[in-house]
Parts: structure tokens; sequence; C-alpha cells
């Protein structure tokens, strides 16, 4: 038989650590997935959900029950993401002759005929992920969680922890960001 | 270049596919292992909680003898003035009763 949530939380914190371990195989696919936004190497994303674990399991007692068990773990997973990103913030900005083949065939093929670049095309990720990991922490998290995950303002103001106002001063800061990026790219592209 | 059409092409891009959760084998055996594990003591955290807490005592130590300091030398206070004004009205209270 299945434990709910509530009751393994409950042994858990009686002392049983065996518990935890349920939980961890439950909600480790959707904090792998979370982790992988942020993080390109295995062993950075394995270092992620760890740390997120660690928390959670020191944390437990703080815990209240009030929301999901899931939603409590998602806010740590994303503040854990977001301490992960300031810790390997690069500075560095991306030039064209960085680009791939790929990613330079799909920016050509995008510039002489807008709507025959595919959307789903792997270059086109690539591109997006080579972008997004130049930018600012705070800015890469907001267009992950608002851009790509298309979440409401208020969910990320509770996953982030930051205000509703300040979420949406970020996104716009962060959307000018990108298209600030872009627009480097492109220059040197083509001009 | 339409910067915002290729903004938003990016990003349709980044939608269309989720992420991976895919968990690696016995991933969570891993974790119960980290968790479970006596963490090594670590004598410069020790030494620094001790260097804490002892802190902690020096400054209750400190603010209440400020307290009793700043207490006694205004009870101290009190009690000089009545004193003071006691022998410099000694002359008018004989005067007074003198009338």
């Amino acid at each position: 038989m299945e434990h709910s949530d509530a009751e393994l939380i409950a042994a858990v914190l009686k002392g049983d650590a065996a518990s935890f371990e349920p939980l961890v195989a439950r909600y480790s696919p959707r904090i792998f997935a979370t982790a992988r936004r942020y993080a390109r190497r295995d062993s950075e994303v394995e270092d992620i959900v760890q740390e997120v674990w660690t928390k959670a399991y020191q944390k437990l007692s703080s815990f209240r029950g009030e929301a999901p068990f899931e939603h409590w773990l998602m806010r740590l997973a994303v503040r854990t993401c977001y301490d992960f990103l300031r810790g390997h913030q690069r500075n560095r900005e991306t030039t064209f002759s960085e680009l791939s083949e790929p990613e330079s065939d799909w920016l050509d093929r995008y510039v002489n005929d807008p709507s025959s670049a595919a959307e789903d095309a792997a270059a086109a990720r690539q591109l997006l992920d080579r972008v997004l990991s130049q930018m600012a922490p705070a800015a890469r998290l907001i267009i992950t969680l608002l851009e790509i995950e298309e979440r409401p303002v208020k969910e990320i103001a509770k996953l982030t922890g930051w205000s509703v106002a300040l979420v949406k001063v970020r996104a716009f800061r962060a959307r000018a960001e990108m298209r600030k990026r872009l627009a480097k790219i492109a220059k040197e592209k083509y001009l | 270049m339409n910067l915002e059409n290729l903004r938003a092409k990016l990003l349709s891009a980044a939608r269309q596919t989720a992420p991976d959760e895919r968990v690696p084998y016995a991933f969570e055996k891993r974790i119960m292992a980290h968790l479970v594990r006596k963490p090594a003591e670590d004598l410069f955290s020790l030494w620094g909680s001790a260097l804490w807490k002892g802190a902690a005592a020096c400054a209750v130590i400190t603010a209440l003898s400020v307290a009793l300091s700043v207490w006694n030398f205004r009870s101290t206070t009190d009690t000089d003035d009545d004193g003071f004004e006691t022998v410099v009205l000694a002359g008018a209270d004989q005067m007074t009763q003198t009338w």
C-alpha cells in the first residue's frame, strides 16, 4: 500500500528517516526536470537535486501541510536553482563566432524567411540555451518561469519569494536583456 | 531583423520540448545514504559556534552592567539632590520658624 505524503512526512518527523525515501522516489523526476532547465551537465543537475533533497530533509519540520508537499518542494527547488545560477554566473557575452553550425544555419534560415525556420528545431533550442546562459541569474529564472513554463506572475512570486511587483519589473528587464543579446549576435553576423 | 519575432520563435521552440524527467538509477538510495551519513566533525565550526555563544553571553552581561550602573547612577543622583536641597534650605527653614 502506498502511503500519502502527509503520512510519510509525519513518520520522518517522528524519527523514521527511511520514510523519506519514497518521497525522494516520488518527486525526483519533477526536480530533475526543473534542474535541467538551469544546468546542462549531468553532474551539475545531480548536485542541484541532491541539494534540494538535503534542504527538504533538514527543513521538513517547517512544512506546515497547508499547501501540498509538492508545492513546498518546488519552491525549494526553484530557489536552489537560482542559487546555482548565481554561483555559476558568467559575465562573458556570446559572440557570433561561438555559434555552432546548426545554430548559425537556423539563424540564416530565419533571416531569409522567418516562417521557414522551424520552431521545434533543436538548433533553435540550443541557440536559446546559449543566450539564456549568458543572462543574469534573475533574468534567466524569470524568462524560464514566465515565458517557457508559462506560469502566472503570482505563482512565480510564491516560487521565488519575490513580490508580484518585483517579478513584473524583473520580467520587463529580462525581456529587454534578451533582446539586447540577440541584437548583438545579429549585428555581428549580418552587419 | 525583427528581434521580438526571433525571441518569440526561440521561446516557442523551448516550450515545445519538455525537459527530461529521467532519474539516475538508484538515485533515492544515494540521497538516503547522503542524508543519514553522520556529519564529520568540523573543528572550525565547533570553535566558531562556541565563540558566538561566548560573544552572546558577553553582550548580555555588558547590557546588564550598563543597565545596573545607569539605574544606580540615577538613584544616587536623586539622593544627592535631596541632601543638597536640605542643606541649602536649612537656614530658610529656621528663619521661617523664627518669624
